[in-house]
């Protein structure tokens, strides 16, 4: 399916653009280069937090850390090597990044584990940076319910993660 | 608030080499992770600007708008105290449309001034009201037809399927913004401050 997706979606933007008339080539350089300056935006933290999470590992956090978990872990039904992903998640995207990166190296990025994974980062965004962009925009800082809201959300998309890969293989 | 985590997971390292007695390999791994994070940002490089460019073709056709046209009803529903041709509500579905293209750069600027928008229509402007708070959970939560930086992370690790996981996280996305609107609806009523 994934086959059919890429290509698509490739080939029918390719089209529309076309139909509208669009300066085809100059639109996509123009998208080209912004996708540069934000790889170059976030070229900073990753090394930050890429370091960081290569010390963490080397340091055997990681083995303690899922050891751990695992009992809680298995009982939930995740596995507790995408645990710390999930807390990293809606704190900072370029540290999840960079543990997802650690994950698929450790683990294979096409195993479950490092499916999982993938799903989980791909599928929220960095909630607190969200909030704090947002409501810090129009000077607001009491946010009632918002956090409560969001980070209920994301753990029920932790369980939704495991559950797709379960089900789609 | 990253800085603390950042400093959190450096402590915690050395403890934790210091206790296993890993400290050579600790002294390796911060080098060797400082290089890994350029070669993934040149790894990705590609992948990320043939998307964005991809979707900036997208964006110039006029889909942006199309789409938060189509979306305008449902948008209205779920955050009642604007109208649904406010600029606020305006700002709102553009911002949500470019979020769904992945055109990150367009989305913040449509997202901070529906934030705006949304502030002059505020009575009580310490407090952010329902449809305030409804946009900002559906921002915390990610709805994108192409996860780029996740597949272009696969890709960089080595996956031979870098896209396979798209159905997955297109399902896990919509069942956790579906949850996050849902949550919102719940403690508004709940939390009737």
């Amino acid at each position: 399916m994934s086959n059919f997706i890429i290509p698509s979606v490739i080939v029918l933007t390719v089209i529309y653009g076309a139909l509208k008339k669009v300066d085809l080539f100059e639109a996509f350089t123009d998208g080209a280069k912004e996708g540069i300056g934000s790889l170059i935006s976030i070229a900073p933290s990753l090394i930050g937090l890429v370091t960081a999470v290569s010390m963490l590992e080397a340091s055997g956090f990681f083995d303690v850390l899922t050891q751990l978990l695992q009992p809680v872990c298995t009982k939930a039904g995740i596995p507790a090597e995408v645990l710390p992903l999930g807390l990293m998640r809606p704190v900072t995207g370029s540290g999840s990044f960079a543990l997802l990166d650690s994950i698929m190296r450790r683990y294979g990025a096409d195993s479950v584990i490092g499916k999982t994974a993938s799903v989980m980062a791909g599928s929220t965004e960095t909630t607190f940076y969200a909030i704090t962009v947002y409501f810090g925009s129009v000077g607001i800082k009491n946010t009632r319910y918002t956090i409560p809201a969001a980070l209920t959300a994301d753990i029920l998309g932790m369980f939704f993660a495991v559950f797709s890969v379960r089900l789609f293989g | 608030m990253i800085g603390c985590v950042w400093l959190l997971m450096v402590i915690v390292a050395f403890i934790c080499a210091l206790c296993t007695g890993n400290m050579e390999k600790l002294s390796e791994s911060a080098l060797d992770g400082a290089d890994r994070a350029v070669e993934l940002v040149i790894s990705m490089g590609g992948v990320m600007c043939l998307w964005t460019g991809i979707m900036k073709i997208a964006d110039r056709g006029g889909i942006t708008k199309a789409v938060s046209k189509l979306l305008s009803p449902l948008l209205s529903r779920i955050m009642p105290d604007y109208d649904t041709d406010s600029p606020a509500m305006k700002a709102v579905g553009a911002n949500i449309t470019a979020n769904m293209l992945g055109l990150g750069n367009a989305a913040t600027p449509f997202g901070l001034a529906a934030m705006r928008e949304m502030q002059k229509q505020n009575s009580s402007p310490s407090f952010p009201n329902k449809s305030m708070i409804m946009f900002v959970v559906i921002n915390t939560a990610s709805l994108q037809l192409i996860p780029t930086t996740v597949a272009a992370l696969r890709q960089a690790a080595g996956s031979t399927a870098p896209y396979e996981v798209l159905p997955h996280i297109w399902v896990t996305s919509v069942l956790t913004l579906v949850s996050g609107i849902v949550l919102a609806k719940i403690f508004e009523r709940v939390r009737a401050v």
